[in-house]
Formats: structure tokens, C-alpha cells, sequence
């Protein structure tokens, strides 16, 4: 029960991370290198307005959002859709996506160096026990889970159900088909950019209560979020959900059971196996 | 067009190589390699890169060094190696053969300290590390005669440590129980190699032992372990992310041991500064003597050049190795490095840290090993041979 | 042979002892650089024999260069270091066939993923062992240095192109050819498909394997970190595609000028780095679609369309 929640809870933190990147990669077919950087300016946001004027990251998470969905934006428009109108396929722009979002990382790393530092960044909000069913948990961690939760089911509904989410859903199963259906692809894929850009910094901001970040932390997010992301199968809410509970769930149950020095070649062997039986993802259709 | 740029691109990239060599003489150049990227850039943030930006400061507001009677001003050269040891080799033989550097600084950490170090031997320049910590500084300075030590043997911080544990429960504080955790990287691989034997040897029973790899996100399964163990103590041999993750997760389990040890970062101010009052009677590695002038004065300057007050361990160590060059060149009266370094060997030097004298393995003998935050600065409690060591007290709560 | 074969054989032999005599200049700084990008050509060209037919995109460079390391620091102690280098190619050919044989069958971007969570897997498991262990700080202490290692990489240079030519002109290298074009038109002709791609994957990894091997003695104090940084794969990665995989000497002709400006941007702007670094990055992928290769055989292309015009 212990491991079962304490699990859950890292898996929440796992889904925030990758939500963003899943929107990315899965609809706009950008495979962004740069996630975790906007991740860290996330944290780095909540953590300057909570060091000078005791905003509470909750309330940050309003004002970083918006802004990260027009950054994102912009970097789509101007960056990225010149490299999609001149990729003539799909592997080309992944290349091309690969090559431009490392150099974009470096950028976003380069910034906040030189306007910040390279100092650790952290600070205690909430990190107050909360027992459920006998044990202690973080609040801070329990916080995130809910944010995480609610971040979750917000988007899996408007996908699911709004017609905008259904359009980007069109297009994250295929782009062709989705023009001939009237859909404008471009801008579309412009959104979940930028909406993927927003999750992320969100969950920034949420993680940033109980990890101690720097500035080149980003990439080491970066990799965790293409995990999770690929093992759910690409464009698919529901299986990057389930892809970070079930890595949150394996990894708390090594940690416990095991050894804590094997989580994370437990976590690797888990993708590896994924990949080598389902490379389609939890709940991607076997391709014909 | 796009022909001419990419000419434009390389006649540029071959007068800059080109270019180092024509800096003022009159400058001493001071060539600095560190990390401002990769997974060290945070510790070098707080303990490395202000203490130069500090001493070349105060030197150039003095008028510049002396040197054989001709006041010279320092001008820094500072690269970036990305914690990559290619790049910090790459690096310091820039900083020699293009830049022209009069003076180059040691690297950061333990690692790329001894990856730069036949680099250093075979240009001749002193390396005054102050934040390596390893056993093999005989080893290493039998191989490498211009390689210094600040910091210590990691057997000395491991056992110290130990050594407190033993003398708290003589004295009838604690009980026999300890947990024991370690991040499974270089440095806490050796320090737990160390004080393991160390703690059975001293009759513990250490009920609880593991590592977790670094980078690890929760650390609340390993906490969740250590109390159901039951510890009387506990002791991580850790790093920066993961000593505030561990002792968030022991507030938040409510750990109650008596006596509570986190490794490197616990001497950080940013670890006061997150976790205020409960961080009281947090032991950990390093220490200063907070009560000592020159530290005080030290830190004041250091806060007001910088903006950040300085680490209780090796924020000192790295300024005294600063201070130990500044009085062996404008004593020696020459930036000839043989002579420099001869002169280190042969001299002791008043510091920040208080004497340092090193030894016939150039290693520094006597250091802080274990501090504790005591009403809101970290005090040294262990040495090996500092004055100004305080008695500790026990973790009483989180509150 | 034709006589054009001759002609490039006797081109690249010339060129390889231009190179070699840079160690005569004295230069440490200039050695130091040269070892960077014999380093990095081997990678990169040994990368672009696997991924330039075959569009894999492989960040598994790193876990092949990593285990070499630690072959060599694990070994240098009861081994000689000459016995080594081949023992180092000789496991990380084997891993790279185990690792081929099980995920050559993944398609595009699987593949690039998998080969990522390879060597951070390798890593995490090399660290674990050497936590059950008690083991104290990999040394590796030689007499080795730059000069050396930089005739050894520069060596292995020569033998990799030497390999990539022989591929080219043999029938595995036009089986691999229709495979980057379209794998089932391939499997249709009776190419075994996945026998070549395991074989040239067996031969980038092996090579990374002994480069990392070589490049050891130079680190002389290994870690997990700094053996298996993921850096270096994405860095093969973009020097390669910089330079462009279609042809042999294009990953070479990126390696050279990105080097190059690796170094004058840290050394020129020295606070910047990152950013800079990261904007010039930028303007490649912009200015330079297709690398070198592509400006290249887009100015031919011109040169000629011109000529047939006139």
C-alpha cells in the first residue's frame, strides 16, 4: 500500500514532466530536445516570485503559463515551422527537429546562466508531513500529484471532448488525413506546441517545491520525459498517464523491495522491454 | 552569399586562434577552467567561481600584485569545461600556450582535478586543489610533484565522522543503532567504503545500508526504510540535490534520531536558507571555525563582492589557495612557476582557513571534517589539527 | 581498381601523413585540439557508416565509448594496454550485436530512443557494480600522452575509412544502400536486412569501444559521469549531420570546423559560451540544411546545370 501510493505520487511528478513533450512530439512532430529547459525556467519562476515575494508556486503556475504558451509559440512559428515546410518527410524533420531543439537547449541554458547563475535553486514550500492511511507523505509531493491529476484529466477531457482537442488529436494520428478533413494543420500544430511548452513549465513550477534544481538540470528531464512518452505511445494522453504511473510504481517498488541502487536500470530495462515487445506504445495499434 | 558567410566564418575562427597571443604584457593573466555547465556547474556556482571573482577583485583594488617590485594588475581568462574532463585538459593548455596565462587556477572536484593534473606537472604550474578530496594524494603527488592538497583524505572525513557517532554514545547520547545511505557516485562510493568498516569496527550495528543512484527523484522509499529501522543515528554520504532531498524526506517522515549527518552541500548556506530552524544540530562534511577573525572578515568580503555568503568548508579552502599563490609570488618576487611552487612546498602560510603547511606528500594535514549547524551558522566539530572545534549537540525534532 | 580509386587512395594516404607530422610542431595546445578531432572523426564517420544507409539514428555512442573506458580502467592493471584495444572492440562488438540483433527491428525514432536509454542503462549498472564493490576511483595511470594517443586515434582513423571505402564498394554496402532507400524492396531482392544493418552497427560500436579505450589514458581518473556523458553522443550526432552522411568524408568535413568553433566561441566569448554555442548551432541547422555534403553537391549540381546550359 505504502509502495503503491509513494509510487503513484512519483508517477504524478513523472507525468508532469512529460505531458508537455507528449504533446509536442505526438502532434506537432517535434522531438524537443529543449523540454527540459522550459521545465527549469518554470522552477526557476516559482522559485524567484517565492524567494522575493512569497508567491506561493500555486499561484505562479497562473502567471507561467500563459507566458510559456506564447514563448513556445513564437519559438514554433518562427523556429520550427520553416524546418516543417522544408522537411520533405518525416525522418528529415525529425533530424532537422533534433539538431534545432539541442541548439535551442543550449540557448535557454546559455540565458539563464548568464542572467541567473549556475546556483542550485531551492527552497521549502509545504514540505510538511500529511499521513494517509498511517503513513507520511511530503505535501509538496501529494500537491503535485493533485495538480498533476487535475492537469491530467483537464486535457484528456478537452481532447476528448472540445472540438479543438479533437482536431489535434486528428492530427496527432495523421496529419494528411487530417488536412483533407478541412483541419489547419499549421496552426494546430502550433497550439500544442505552445500547449506542451505551458504543461511543461507548469509542472516546473509544481516539481520545483521538492527537487533542487540548476540550470543545466534540463536535460536529465528531458530524457525522463522521451521515456515516458515513447513507452506510452506517441500522441496518446492516456498512455503517457499510464507509462508514468507504471515507471513511478516500478521504480518506488525497486527502491523498496530490491535495492534503491538499481531504480533506474530498472526503470531503463522496463522502457527496453516495452520497446522491444510494444514499441507501439500501452495503447497504440500494432502498425500494419 | 552563403559561400561568403562560411568564409567569413573561418578567416574569423583563425584570427581568433591566432589572436591570444597579444594580450598587455603588464597584466598578470590568471587562466581559470571550472564548470559553468554540466552536473558540477551547481557546486562550483557557490564554492569556485566567486572566490576568484573576490581575490582579483581585492588584489586589483590594492594596485595589483607585486611582483620583484612592479605592481601588476590580474586580468581572469575563465573557460567553461562542461564537467568534461577532455575539456578542462583542453583548457589549461589553451590557457598556457595561447593565452599566455601567468597563473592558472585549479580546477573544481575531485575528478577533473586529477584528470588536469599531468597537464599541470608537465607545464610546471602549481596545482593547489581545494576540492579534491581522495586517499591516493600520495599516489598522486609522488606522480605529479606540483600537485597540492587543501582538503584532505576522504578516510579522515569518513572516519571523523564516525568518530563523533563513537564519542556521542560514550557520552550516553545515543544508542548503538545506525543507518547508513550513500549515492552511488564516485565520492560516495569511497567515503562509504571508509566509514563502513569504520562503524562495525567501533562496535554500531548498522541496521540499515543502502545506495541509490544519483539523479535519483524520490528519495522517500529510502527514508520510508531508515525509519522503520529505527535508527538512533543516521548518516548519508550524499550529494548536492540529494542532501536536501533527504533531509526534506526525514522532516516529512519525521525521523527522530539524535543524531543526523547529510554530506557535501549540508555546509551550503542555501541549506539554512531552505530549511531554516529544523536545519539545527544537521551534521555534515567540512566545517569551519566560525569564530575565527579571519573567517568572519573573510565572509563579510565575500558576501559583499559577491552577493552570496561563502560555504562553511571549501569556499575557505578554495580562497586560502588563492591567498597561499598571492604570498609565494610577491614574496618570491617572480612568476617563474618552479620557484613558486618551491616556495609552497617550503613555507607555511597564514590564511583564511587559519596555517596551512603541507606536508612532504603536499598535502594539507590539518582540516575541518565534520560541522553542525548551531544557531544558524555551521561549526566545525571535528578537525585534524584546526582550533576553534565546538562540541556538538543532538537533533532535537524538525521544528 | 579504376585509376579515380587510385587517385583518392593515394589523396587520403597523403592527407593522413599531413596529419601525422602535427605532433612535430610542439604544440601541445595544437596536439590537444588534434586529439578532439581524431577523436571525434572516428566516432563521426564510424557513426555515418551505420546511420548514413540506414537513417538510424543511434545515440548509443556513448554507451559504446563508455564501456571501452572502463575496459581499459578495469584492465590496464593486469593486462597490457596493446592486448586491450582489441579486447575493447571485441566487447563492444558483441553488446553491439546482442543490442542490433534485439532492436534492429524497431523503426526511426524507437530506435533512437532505446539507444539513449542504452547507455544511461550501462552507466547506472556499471555505477551499481562498482557501489556492491566498495570500489575507489578507476585510475589509469600510463606514459602514454597526447602525442600518442592522437598517432593511435589517427591510426584508427585510417583503418575506419579504409573499412568505410571497402563497404562501399562490396556488396554490403549496396545491400545498404536499397535498404535506406526502401527496407521491403530490399527484403524483396532476398537481402537479409537485418544481418546488414546488425554488422555495421557491430562496427561503429566496436570502433567507439576502442576509442574510448584510447582516449583513457588521458582522463587518467574515470567516473560513470564523465565515461558515459550523453554529451558525446549528440555531439557524433551533429558533427556528423553537419558534415553529411552521404558521403565518406562528410562527417570529417563537419567534425574539422565544428571543433574549431567549439573552440574559438569558449575561447573568445567566455561567458557566453553556452549561448553562443547554442545560436551558432542554430545558424548551422538554418544556413546548412544537408551539411556540407548538401552545399557541396548542391554547388555541383549548379556548376554543372550551369555548363550544360552554356
Amino acid at each position: 500500500m505504502d509502495i503503491l501510493i509513494t509510487g503513484l505520487i512519483l508517477g504524478g511528478t513523472y507525468a508532469l514532466i512529460a505531458l508537455g513533450l507528449n504533446l509536442q512530439y505526438g502532434v506537432s512532430r517535434i522531438m524537443n530536445l529543449a523540454n527540459g529547459e522550459m521545465l527549469v525556467i518554470g522552477a526557476f519562476a516559482a522559485f524567484t516570485l517565492f524567494t522575493v515575494g512569497q508567491v506561493s508556486p500555486l499561484l505562479t503556475i497562473f502567471l507561467v503559463a500563459p507566458l510559456a504558451y506564447v514563448l513556445n509559440w513564437l519559438v514554433y512559428r518562427i523556429m520550427l515551422r520553416p524546418l516543417v515546410k522544408r522537411a520533405k518527410n518525416r525522418g528529415m524533420l525529425e533530424v532537422d527537429a533534433i539538431l534545432t531543439t539541442f541548439g535551442l537547449s543550449f540557448v535557454m541554458v546559455g540565458i539563464m546562466i548568464w542572467a541567473f547563475g549556475g546556483d542550485y535553486f531551492s527552497y521549502s514550500y509545504l514540505a510538511r508531513p500529511i499521513t494517509v492511511f498511517g503513513d507520511n507523505y511530503g505535501l509538496n509531493r501529494v500537491v503535485a500529484f493533485i495538480c498533476a491529476a487535475v492537469l491530467c484529466a483537464g486535457l484528456f477531457l478537452w481532447l476528448n471532448v472540445s472540438r479543438a482537442g479533437m482536431a489535434i488529436r486528428a492530427v496527432a494520428v495523421s496529419p494528411e488525413n487530417a488536412r483533407l478533413v478541412g483541419i489547419d494543420v499549421p496552426k494546430l500544430s502550433a497550439r500544442a506546441f505552445a500547449l506542451g511548452g505551458a504543461v511543461t513549465a507548469v509542472g516546473g513550477a509544481v516539481i520545483s517545491t521538492f527537487l533542487t534544481l540548476d540550470a543545466s538540470t534540463g536535460v536529465m528531464f528531458t530524457m525522463k520525459a522521451l521515456i515516458i512518452v515513447i513507452m506510452g505511445g506517441v500522441g496518446d494522453v492516456r498512455g503517457t498517464i499510464l507509462a508514468a504511473l507504471v515507471l513511478g510504481v516500478g521504480e518506488t517498488f525497486v527502491a523498496s523491495v530490491i535495492d534503491p541502487g538499481l531504480t533506474l536500470v530498472a526503470a531503463y530495462a522496463l522502457f527496453i522491454l516495452i520497446l522491444l515487445f510494444r514499441p507501439q506504445g500501452f495503447f497504440g495499434k500494432k502498425p500494419t | 552569399m552563403k559561400r561568403r558567410t562560411f568564409f567569413k566564418v573561418t578567416t574569423t575562427l583563425a584570427a581568433t586562434l591566432v589572436a591570444g597571443a597579444a594580450f598587455a604584457q603588464d597584466n598578470i593573466i590568471v587562466g581559470a577552467v571550472a564548470p559553468k555547465t554540466g552536473p558540477l556547474a551547481g557546486g562550483a556556482a557557490v564554492t569556485h567561481w566567486p572566490n576568484i571573482q573576490l581575490w582579483v577583485e581585492e588584489v586589483n583594488e590594492r594596485g595589483g600584485l607585486n611582483v620583484g617590485g612592479e605592481q601588476r594588475m590580474l586580468e581572469v581568462i575563465e573557460y567553461d569545461d562542461q564537467t568534461n574532463p577532455a575539456e578542462t585538459i583542453k583548457a589549461v593548455q589553451r590557457l598556457a600556450q595561447q593565452d599566455n596565462a601567468d597563473i592558472i587556477l585549479a580546477p573544481y572536484s575531485t575528478g577533473l582535478n586529477i584528470a588536469a593534473a599531468p597537464i599541470f606537472d608537465r607545464l610546471g604550474f602549481p596545482q593547489i586543489t581545494s576540492s579534491a578530496a581522495t586517499d591516493q594524494i600520495g599516489d598522486l603527488s609522488g606522480q605529479f610533484n606540483d600537485m597540492f592538497f587543501l582538503l584532505g583524505r576522504s578516510t579522515d572525513l569518513a572516519e571523523d565522522a564516525v568518530e563523533v557517532l563513537t564519542d556521542l554514545r560514550e557520552a550516553g547520547e545515543i544508542g548503538n543503532r545506525v543507518a547508513m545511505v550513500n549515492v552511488a557516485d564516485a565520492f560516495g562510493i569511497e567515503l562509504m567504503a571508509v566509514a563502513k568498516p569504520a562503524v562495525e569496527a567501533a562496535g554500531f550495528e548498522l541496521v540499515y545500508e543502502t545506495s541509490y543512484p544519483l539523479g535519483t527523484q524520490d528519495l522517500s522509499p529510502i527514508m520510508k526504510a531508515v525509519k522503520g529501522a529505527d535508527p538512533d543515528a543516521f548518516v548519508a554520504w550524499s550529494y548536492p540535490p540529494d542532501t536536501f532531498g533527504l533531509t526534506e524526506q526525514a522532516m516529512i517522515e519525521e525521523l527522530d534520531v539524535k543524531a543526523f549527518y547529510t554530506a557535501v552541500a549540508t555546509a551550503f548556506p542555501a541549506f539554512a536558507g531552505r530549511f531554516g530552524a529544523a536545519a539545527e544540530g544537521v551534521m555534515g562534511i567540512g566545517g569551519v571555525n566560525t569564530a575565527s577573525p579571519e573567517f568572519m572578515d573573510y565572509a563579510a568580503r565575500h558576501e559583499a563582492a559577491t552577493g552570496a555568503k561563502p560555504d562553511y568548508w571549501a569556499s575557505g579552502m578554495m580562497y586560502a589557495s588563492l591567498q597561499i599563490l598571492e604570498e609565494a609570488i610577491e614574496t618570491t618576487g617572480t612568476l617563474d612557476m618552479a620557484e613558486v611552487t618551491q616556495f609552497i612546498k617550503d613555507n607555511a602560510f597564514e590564511t583564511v582557513m587559519g596555517t596551512i603547511d603541507f606536508d612532504e606528500q603536499n598535502s594539507n594535514t590539518a582540516y575541518w571534517t565534520v560541522g553542525q549547524w548551531q544557531g544558524g551558522e555551521f561549526k566545525g566539530i571535528k578537525e585534524t589539527g584546526r582550533d576553534g572545534a565546538v562540541e556538538p549537540i543532538l537533533k532535537s525534532g524538525w521544528e | 581498381m579504376k585509376r579515380a580509386d587510385w587517385q583518392n587512395l593515394g589523396w587520403g594516404a597523403a592527407l593522413l601523413v599531413v596529419a601525422a607530422l602535427l605532433p612535430l610542431t610542439g604544440d601541445g595546445y595544437l596536439i590537444s585540439l588534434g586529439v578532439s578531432i581524431a577523436m571525434y572523426t572516428v566516432l563521426a564517420t564510424s557513426w555515418a557508416l551505420f546511420s548514413g544507409p540506414t537513417h538510424y539514428i543511434s545515440l548509443a555512442t556513448a554507451a559504446f565509448f563508455g564501456i571501452g573506458t572502463y575496459v581499459m580502467g578495469s584492465g590496464i592493471e593486469y593486462i597490457n594496454y596493446w592486448l586491450l584495444l582489441p579486447i575493447a572492440g571485441l566487447i563492444g562488438g558483441v553488446i553491439a550485436a546482442l543490442v542490433g540483433l534485439a532492436t534492429l527491428r524497431l523503426s526511426g525514432v524507437y530506435f533512437v530512443i532505446f539507444t539513449l536509454g542504452l547507455a544511461e542503462m550501462t552507466r547506472q549498472a556499471v555505477t551499481w557494480y562498482q557501489n556492491q564493490t566498495g570500489h575507489k576511483g578507476t585510475y589509469v595511470l600510463t606514459e602514454l600522452t597526447d602525442p600518442h594517443i592522437y598517432w593511435q586515434l589517427l591510426a584508427l582513423a585510417a583503418l575506419v575509412f579504409l573499412l568505410g571505402w571497402a563497404i562501399g564498394r562490396s556488396k554490403l554496402g549496396f545491400a545498404l544502400r536499397i535498404i535506406g532507400d526502401d527496407e521491403d524492396v530490399a527484403r524483396h531482392v532476398g537481402i537479409n536486412t537485418a544481418l546488414s544493418k546488425v554488422a555495421l552497427f557491430v562496427v561503429s560500436g566496436a570502433t567507439a569501444a576502442i576509442v574510448g579505450a584510447m582516449i583513457a589514458p588521458r582522463y587518467i581518473y574515470i567516473e560513470p559521469a564523465t565515461a558515459f556523458t550523453p554529451m558525446l553522443s549528440f555531439q557524433v550526432v551533429i558533427m556528423a549531420l553537419l558534415g553529411g552522411t552521404g558521403r565518406l568524408w562528410g562527417p570529417l568535413v563537419g567534425v574539422i570546423p565544428f571543433t574549431l568553433l567549439w573552440e574559438a566561441i569558449s575561447s573568445s566569448f567566455l561567458n557566453q559560451t553556452t549561448l553562443l554555442l547554442g545560436l551558432s548551432f542554430l545558424a548551422i541547422v538554418y544556413l546548412l540544411p544537408g551539411g556540407f555534403v548538401g552545399l557541396y553537391d548542391r554547388l555541383r549540381g549548379r556548376a554543372k546545370k550551369r555548363s550544360a546550359m552554356a
